[in-house]
């Protein structure tokens, strides 16, 4: 059956609080989930307290903060910090998104920061994502054609070129597919909707020749199918992306063919 | 890890069902049928509430008060088979206990379904 609690050695338990410099008026909690695979203790909520007026806005400049001033243990990816990278993927607040462009300012009360949902941990707020990006390499998103190569580019129309607006700007940040319970409960099969926006970026993409051979390996009740439409991925997509439309017209594609 | 296998290989499993469409495409259809189905079920509740039985039987005993019923039972409980389905493959992972579940659900829905059409025939028919 589908898991519900967390096995015992998963439990989380209270950690250390690490308290901010006195005479700090500008004082926000960050409660921040700690686990390290060098030790067999439990994960723990690390509690940080930061000093919002010494701290840049977004919640990743004050995970940096506290990193550098704090406590160097504490692990984390980032790269750009402006939002393009997808590397600072956490669950901030309850929800998805990106620590680099979320305001510290739109959190109420304490900061709660836990690594991507349903993920196994590699460390703190890392996640291990091979089978995420085995997914994406799954659905082989690059131009596949038959025909002979022109001698210049593989032509487009503006019209055909605007499908694609709203998907190629994926960054693969996770967020959506972390999100999603079926990615939860079947992500070892269900290829989520990071993966199944960017195999309808090129099921749409004019220039493609491999359309039937992408719909064929998408007719499948778990790799396709599992999405029932929850909608979680599109309001996690810190990106603004519609992952459960795109889904939704694969599924239409499908029937399409059939009909 | 616990085995060696490359992440890709992991993803392409038992490769595509190449099929799903056709499962997709009933669900919506039978979930189309219902809705006038089920209106005509609830103005025919409501019609014959507090009714005597032979005056339901009399209301069944027109072909096409019958016909709407049967049709219901039949789009309905392929609907509820086809919904369960999904449920069971979403929640139960072991592969056993998923065939077995999959196998009683497909029992349970023709059981409901043959005992229904038998009920409104006999109901409709019936002397």
């Amino acid at each position: 059956m589908v898991q519900l609690t967390l096995p015992k050695n998963s439990t989380v338990t209270e950690g250390e609080t690490f308290k901010a410099a006195p005479g700090a008026k500008n004082v926000r909690r960050f409660r921040v989930y700690r686990w390290s695979p060098d030790d067999t203790a439990n994960p723990r909520i690390d509690t940080y307290e930061v000093d919002l007026d010494q701290c840049g806005p977004m919640v990743l400049d004050a995970l940096i903060k506290i990193k550098n001033e704090t406590d160097q243990t504490l692990t984390f990816r980032r790269s750009c910090r402006e939002g393009i990278c997808g590397s600072c993927a956490m669950n901030i607040d309850g929800e998805n998104t990106l620590a680099c462009t979320k305001g510290i300012g739109e959190v109420k009360g304490d900061v709660k920061i836990y690594p991507l949902p349903h993920m196994p941990v590699i460390k703190d707020l890392v996640p291990d994502l091979t089978n995420f990006y085995a997914q994406h390499a799954f659905i082989e998103p690059w131009l596949q054609t038959k025909s002979a190569e022109p001698e210049k580019e593989w032509r487009q129309s503006h019209d055909d070129r605007e499908k694609l607006d709203g998907l190629y700007e994926c960054i693969l940040c996770a967020c959506c597919s972390t999100s999603c319970p079926s990615y939860w409960w079947n992500g070892d099969r269900y290829l989520g909707p990071a993966a199944l926006l960017q195999a309808y970026r090129w099921l749409i993409d004019s220039r493609d020749e491999a359309t039937g051979e992408r719909l064929d390996a998408l007719e499948d009740p778990f790799r396709l199918y599992r999405c029932h439409t929850i909608m979680n991925c599109t309001r996690a997509c810190p990106k603004g992306l519609n992952p459960a439309k795109a889904i939704a017209e694969i599924k239409k594609m499908m029937v399409e063919r059939q009909s | 890890m616990a085995d060696m296998r490359t992440p890709l290989s992991r993803v392409i499993g038992l490769g595509s069902a190449k099929s799903g469409a056709h499962h997709f495409w009933l669900q919506r259809v039978t979930a189309a049928a219902n809705v006038p189905l089920a209106l005509f079920l609830i103005a025919s509740l409501v019609a014959l509430s507090g009714a005597d039985y032979l005056t339901v039987k009399a209301y069944l005993g027109h072909p096409l008060a019958v016909i709407a019923l049967l049709a219901l039972i039949l789009s309905g409980v392929w609907h509820m088979r086809l919904g369960m389905q999904v449920i069971i493959e979403d929640y139960v992972i072991a592969e056993g206990l998923k065939t077995l579940s999959l196998l009683l659900n497909i029992f349970f829905s023709a059981v409901i379904g043959i005992a229904c059409i038998y009920a409104a025939l006999k109901i409709g028919f019936g002397s």
